[in-house]
């Protein structure tokens, strides 16, 4: 008896897939892979929701994280028709020839999250700096980190920092948990958290404004059509419902 | 017709090996040729890196020692019984082994979190342990203990049990039967398993993540800068992957010995 093995022709089966994860593969028309910054993930699922019941047949795959993250996987390949980010500086290591259109479609600001009990009366910005408090932050790298240290420069205060998030939600979670006496968030992840967190504002002298840009990577229909919608009266109306303004 | 027979199985199996090598070492080859050689010095002096690579040794070497000073009576205690139990505590070792980590970083925040099982009872006194370096060294013990037990126990058992009990008959205690007798004997047990879980806690990451979370200079290790570094300055997490990879490869041949024969 002869073993018997996988014929050439088997092989040149699994050698031709595994060359085709290499190559971005073409986007089907009826699916939208939509990047966004996660700041925007209940208002996007909720927009998602919104799109896909008035479009039958399109199908909005979302996967998000720190627009940092987004703007890396997308210069590296990672097949995507829309990128939405926190800020347009964001965009700045975007590599241009793939950006096809670029629209800005929200705006944000910071906000102070505490424990709902706050644990630490935090009552406003001057409190951060406060020795022994436990505050959490974006990483310096992300959006919502560039904005708070800008904030603070603005502000003259040295947070009391003991970590930097990945990313805004991150940040928030370790408020979520208890485990941080104060994050220094958007304003739209603070009425995201719903009952969960409590925000304390931040001045709008001091404070960092954000406007989120919107951008399509290639012409699919479906993936214009999605961005329409987002800029459309009733997209932006999604979006104030999360605490976010007009651009 | 046997030559063909022959070529076809050896195609058979020699390309999904070929494959399986591909696999493994392009990556890492990738990583070499990436590196800008001129750059490391300069790359490894940054603000950031230099704090999270003596960070990275000092928990580390840390993590070692707690697994010697506390692993090693737990490693003799599971190498010379076969109850039950003992079993059971075995197979309970070796649960953090092959958890994922991000999850082992859930677990120890329940545990050592302000609001967790046993940190509720820490906080009144002022002691919090996330966000802290004591964080960072749970973590990579929670990760790197079983190995090091796992290892040791091996080498326990190859030991010849005559020579406790002739240690007892000389009036030996078990401290001293283990610091004169068994110790010596295991000695390269010992290192390689100190080896593995000095690499291991060196590559924590998820656990370190979650529950440390990452501050330049206090919780950031290596690996956390390695990943902030790819989004600021992606060479600069190139760089320091090589470093931590000349760092593995140094591990193995401190096992040598025992792995590759």
């Amino acid at each position: 008896m002869r073993p018997r093995g996988l014929s050439p022709a088997a092989y040149g089966i699994v050698v031709l897939a595994l060359a085709a994860c290499g190559s971005p593969a073409a986007p089907a028309t009826d699916t939208v892979t939509v990047l966004a910054a996660a700041s925007l993930t209940e208002a996007f699922d909720q927009l998602s929701g919104d799109f896909t019941a008035d479009h039958p047949g399109v199908t909005v795959e979302l996967s998000y994280g720190s627009s940092a993250t987004l703007v890396q996987q997308v210069d590296h390949g990672a097949p995507a028709d829309v990128l939405a980010l926190a800020g347009e500086s964001a965009a700045d290591p975007l590599d241009r020839s793939a950006v096809r259109s670029s629209t800005p479609f929200a705006g944000n600001v910071l906000e102070i999250a505490v424990p709902s009990t706050n644990p630490a009366h935090v009552t406003g910005i001057g409190d951060l700096g406060r020795a022994g408090l436990k505050v959490v932050l974006c990483a310096p790298a992300v959006p919502c980190g560039r904005a708070a240290d800008a904030t603070f420069a603005k502000a003259g205060i040295i947070p009391s920092a003991v970590s930097r998030e990945v990313d805004v939600k991150a940040t928030l979670s370790k408020v979520r948990l208890g485990e941080a006496d104060a994050a220094v968030v958007y304003h739209s992840d603070v009425v995201a958290a719903g009952v969960a967190v409590t925000g304390v504002p931040i001045p709008e002298a001091v404070n960092t404004r954000l406007r989120y840009p919107i951008i399509t990577l290639t012409g699919d229909p479906s993936a214009q059509a999605f961005v329409d919608y987002v800029v459309g009266e009733r997209g932006q109306h999604t979006l104030r419902s999360f605490g976010f303004t007009s651009p | 017709m046997r030559y063909a027979a022959g070529l076809r199985s050896r195609l058979t199996l020699g390309l999904p090996a070929g494959l399986a090598l591909l696999l493994l070492v392009v990556p890492l080859a990738a990583l070499l040729t990436r590196a800008d050689w001129s750059r490391l010095p300069g790359d490894l002096a940054t603000p950031t890196v230099l704090p999270a690579l003596r960070l990275s040794l000092l928990t580390t070497s840390t993590t070692a020692g707690l697994c010697l000073l506390l692993g090693t009576p737990l490693a003799w205690f599971l190498a010379r019984s076969e109850h039950r139990v003992t079993r059971w505590v075995r197979a309970l070792l070796t649960v953090p082994l092959v958890l994922p980590p991000v999850v082992g970083g859930v677990a120890l925040l329940m545990a050592w979190g302000r609001t967790g099982l046993l940190g509720q009872h820490l906080a009144p006194f002022g002691v919090q342990i996330p966000f802290t370096t004591v964080a960072v060294v749970l973590a990579e013990t929670f990760v790197a203990m079983p190995f090091f037990v796992l290892a040791v126990e091996g080498a326990m058992r190859g030991l010849d049990p005559r020579l406790e009990a002739v240690a007892r008959t000389l009036g030996a205690t078990d401290v001293r039967y283990l610091r004169t007798v068994a110790l010596p004997l295991v000695l390269p047990g010992l290192a390689s398993g100190l080896a593995l879980a000095w690499a291991r806690a060196l590559g924590e990451f998820g656990a370190t993540l979650t529950f440390a979370g990452s501050f330049p200079g206090r919780t950031q290790t290596a690996p956390l800068a390695v990943y902030a570094a790819l989004e600021q300055d992606p060479q600069v997490a190139i760089s320091v992957s090589i470093v931590l990879l000349a760092v593995s490869v140094l591990v193995l041949g401190v096992l040598r010995g025992r792995w590759l024969r």
